[in-house]
């Protein structure tokens, strides 16, 4: 019973840090309707960052920098590449982001090797003993602190101006455009903000007990996609429920393997697809996602 | 090879009418002629070439076959899928499969290396038929998504189903043999003083696999079935008004580019005599996505053209890797030519979509455009745009 209990917390933990993650990208996806396949080296560019600078600068210092170069990144990104793309032209604008996934991988391929640089958070190392669970204290800190971050942007969402605007661009451009609204502001905005999400979610997916940042860490914020697919591709909300679900499902997967070695080795780290597969013949929008309408 | 497969690779005027242009004689051979003297090119290379060109050759053939069927699910029916590196994964191991004898733990079937090699591309026509029904009921982008997870769930299929994939280590691959004659290095046929190993001899057999699988293409792409996938692509309403049955033309573009895949395998799996888990992941599917990019969308010669760029760049800066500033051979410190190679190729698909999203065939298209109009009165036309945008 404890070891599901820690199992659980664990699963929400990962599954919040998964659903910071799908945010960015849902994000992305409703303020400029690209699907962005560099966000998982955007993710590795922050914590590779925070990673190189921490001993130097120190580790709070460092994230400050690898946030800030994240959302710069993203930022430019925006500014460089997609904007000078037919805004129509979904593909194309899908496209771009993948060549500069490659390029940024390749980068950082070349930057961290096989190398495993320890990320040097202060809560590293250190267990929690909550009753009879023990659980690392980056759990403790993930599962208080992301739902704070998710309640503050969203507060910024609904109360703020540029909050009202970006949702005003998003629920119909043109006429956002028409009441004086800059798109070119807001998505430059959502890109930012998506930059910083996904090196928040990077610190958390690479401090204990997963031992630092890795080129394999990239692999691991790919199960944003389909958490963004399982939840909806357009809702926030869903957003959150299919990063949770797939944090969940894996941990729980992963921690029960022996009793499901029928399914073979290493299945917690595919059992996301399965789940998105069964949910897409299911709901092929997605649980919370819009169905498309055509109009003749 | 020349390529007009599609209507906006004509001037404009003739699209819009929906009447090829009518060729003279003359013209027409012109236009074959270029073709005849590459495939006289090609057939000659293995007696003046180093194996370790020929060799890019069959890695560059087999890529071409499999970009081939992305170009007609994604450039010409808009399917994005990332999912290609799966059934190319089904194409080598159901060959390795289906023609290979038992040695240990890893089973196999035996059959002969024909059937298995036809087998083993219905195999993958048939993996593609089961995915349709999610296929078909997505768009573009959202299939794109769920065919990452076919990648995923594929690899982890191969590391675990180990008496047919052999789990991490692969398994050996039977070498083709087609009446007596063994395409491997076992046979003692020379010509013209040349011996013909495994790479002499699989050259011309996938000489004839590509050439076969590129007229296939281009005769979907032009036909009947090349029109209803374009017109699906631009407007799935316009295409069901005219007629066309959009969920089934979707998942038949996706059956059809999973057995272009399924036989790119077959071909890889010989190229390689080995098959091997980790080749598969999604990096095999971003290439092929590069390639038909680099190529231009939809375009069976830039397919060819692009799938030679992707294979060949980073073994060629590899071997040339002393002479080149910057690049380093494999272990050494510096920028290791792999790494060098997915620069210049990420760079290259995100210049491409930003400027000319015609990619190669468009280029050629305009510069041949260009030349024939001596003192053209208006611009080359783009064709390039119109091969990705969607009506929105």
């Amino acid at each position: 019973m404890t070891h599901l209990l820690e199992l659980i917390a664990n699963g929400v933990s990962l599954g919040l840090l998964y659903s910071l993650i799908t945010l960015g990208f849902v994000i992305i996806f409703k303020a400029t309707r690209v699907v962005n396949f560099a966000h998982a080296s955007f993710l590795l560019l922050g914590v590779y960052v925070v990673a190189a600078a921490q001993p130097r600068l120190g580790f709070a210092a460092a994230a400050v920098l690898g946030l800030a170069v994240t959302g710069l990144l993203a930022l430019v990104a925006e500014r460089l590449l997609i904007a000078r793309i037919d805004q129509r032209d979904h593909h194309a604008m899908a496209i771009v982001t993948i060549g500069l996934n490659v390029v940024l991988t390749a980068e950082l391929t070349r930057r961290l090797g096989e190398r495993m640089l320890p990320l040097g958070a202060p809560w590293d190392g250190h267990v929690v003993h909550l009753g009879p669970l023990s659980l690392p204290l980056t759990v403790v800190i993930t599962v208080v602190a992301v739902p704070l971050l998710i309640g503050g942007l969203t507060a910024l969402l609904t109360l703020t101006g540029w909050g009202l605007a970006m949702r005003a661009s998003i629920a119909d451009a043109e006429g956002a455009a028409l009441v004086g609204i800059r798109l070119r502001r807001v998505s430059a905005l959502a890109w930012g903000t998506a930059g910083l999400l996904a090196a928040t979610a990077g610190i958390g997916l690479a401090s204990f007990p997963n031992p630092g940042v890795s080129v394999s860490l990239g692999a691991v914020a790919i199960a944003a996609f389909p958490a963004a697919i399982i939840g909806g591709f357009d809702s926030l909300g869903g957003a959150i429920v299919g990063g949770l679900i797939v944090g969940v499902v894996q941990v729980l997967v992963s921690g029960y393997q022996d009793a499901l070695s029928f399914l073979g080795l290493g299945v917690g780290d595919v059992v996301a697809y399965l789940v998105m597969i069964v949910v897409l013949l299911w709901r092929p929008s997605g649980l919370f996602g819009s169905k498309e309408i055509s109009r003749v | 090879m020349s390529d007009d497969t599609l209507a906006t690779a004509r001037p404009a005027a003739e699209a819009r009418a929906g009447v090829p242009p009518a060729r003279s004689l003359p013209q027409r051979l012109r236009g074959a002629a270029l073709p005849a003297a590459v495939l006289v090119a090609l057939l000659a290379l293995p007696f003046y070439v180093e194996v370790f060109w020929l060799r890019i050759g069959l890695f560059a053939m087999a890529a071409a076959v499999g970009a081939l069927g992305l170009t007609i699910l994604f450039g010409a029916a808009g399917q994005l899928s990332l999912g290609h590196a799966f059934f190319v994964a089904v194409g080598t191991y159901g060959y390795a499969f289906l023609s290979g004898e038992e040695q240990g733990h890893v089973r196999g079937l035996g059959l002969p290396p024909l059937a298995a090699a036809v087998s083993a591309t219905l195999l993958a026509g048939l993996c593609g038929l089961l995915f349709s029904p999610i296929a078909g009921r997505l768009r573009g982008i959202y299939l794109g998504i769920a065919s990452l997870g076919l990648v995923f769930l594929g690899h982890h299929l191969l590391l675990n189903a180990r008496p047919v994939t052999g789990g991490y280590d692969g398994r050996a691959v039977e070498p083709f043999s087609l009446g007596g004659f063994t395409f491997s290095d076992a046979s003692d046929l020379i010509l013209l003083r040349v011996p013909f190993g495994a790479v002499e001899s699989l050259w011309y057999l996938f000489l004839a696999v590509t050439a076969a699988a590129t007229l296939v293409a281009r005769n979907v792409l032009r036909g009947r079935p090349g029109r209803a996938f374009r017109l699906v692509r631009d407007s799935e309403v316009g295409a069901a008004t005219m007629g066309v049955r959009v969920d089934r033309t979707k998942a038949s573009a996706f059956v059809l580019s999973s057995m272009f895949a399924g036989v790119a395998g077959v071909l890889t799996a010989l190229a390689f005599q080995r098959a091997v888990p980790d080749y598969f992941d999604l990096h095999l599917s971003i290439d092929f996505l590069a390639m038909i990019i680099i190529g231009g969308l939809g375009s069976t010669s830039g397919a060819i053209a692009g799938a030679t760029f992707v294979i060949a760049l980073p073994i060629v800066l590899a071997r040339y890797a002393d002479a080149l500033p910057l690049i380093v051979g494999p272990g050494q410190n510096g920028l290791d030519a792999s790494i060098a190679a997915q620069f210049v190729y990420g760079a290259l698909v995100v210049a491409i979509m930003l400027t000319r999203p015609g990619g190669l065939s468009a280029m050629v298209t305009a510069v041949r455009d260009r030349r024939a109009r001596a003192a053209p009165p208006t611009p080359a036309p783009t064709p390039a745009r119109d091969s990705v945008r969607r009506t929105p």
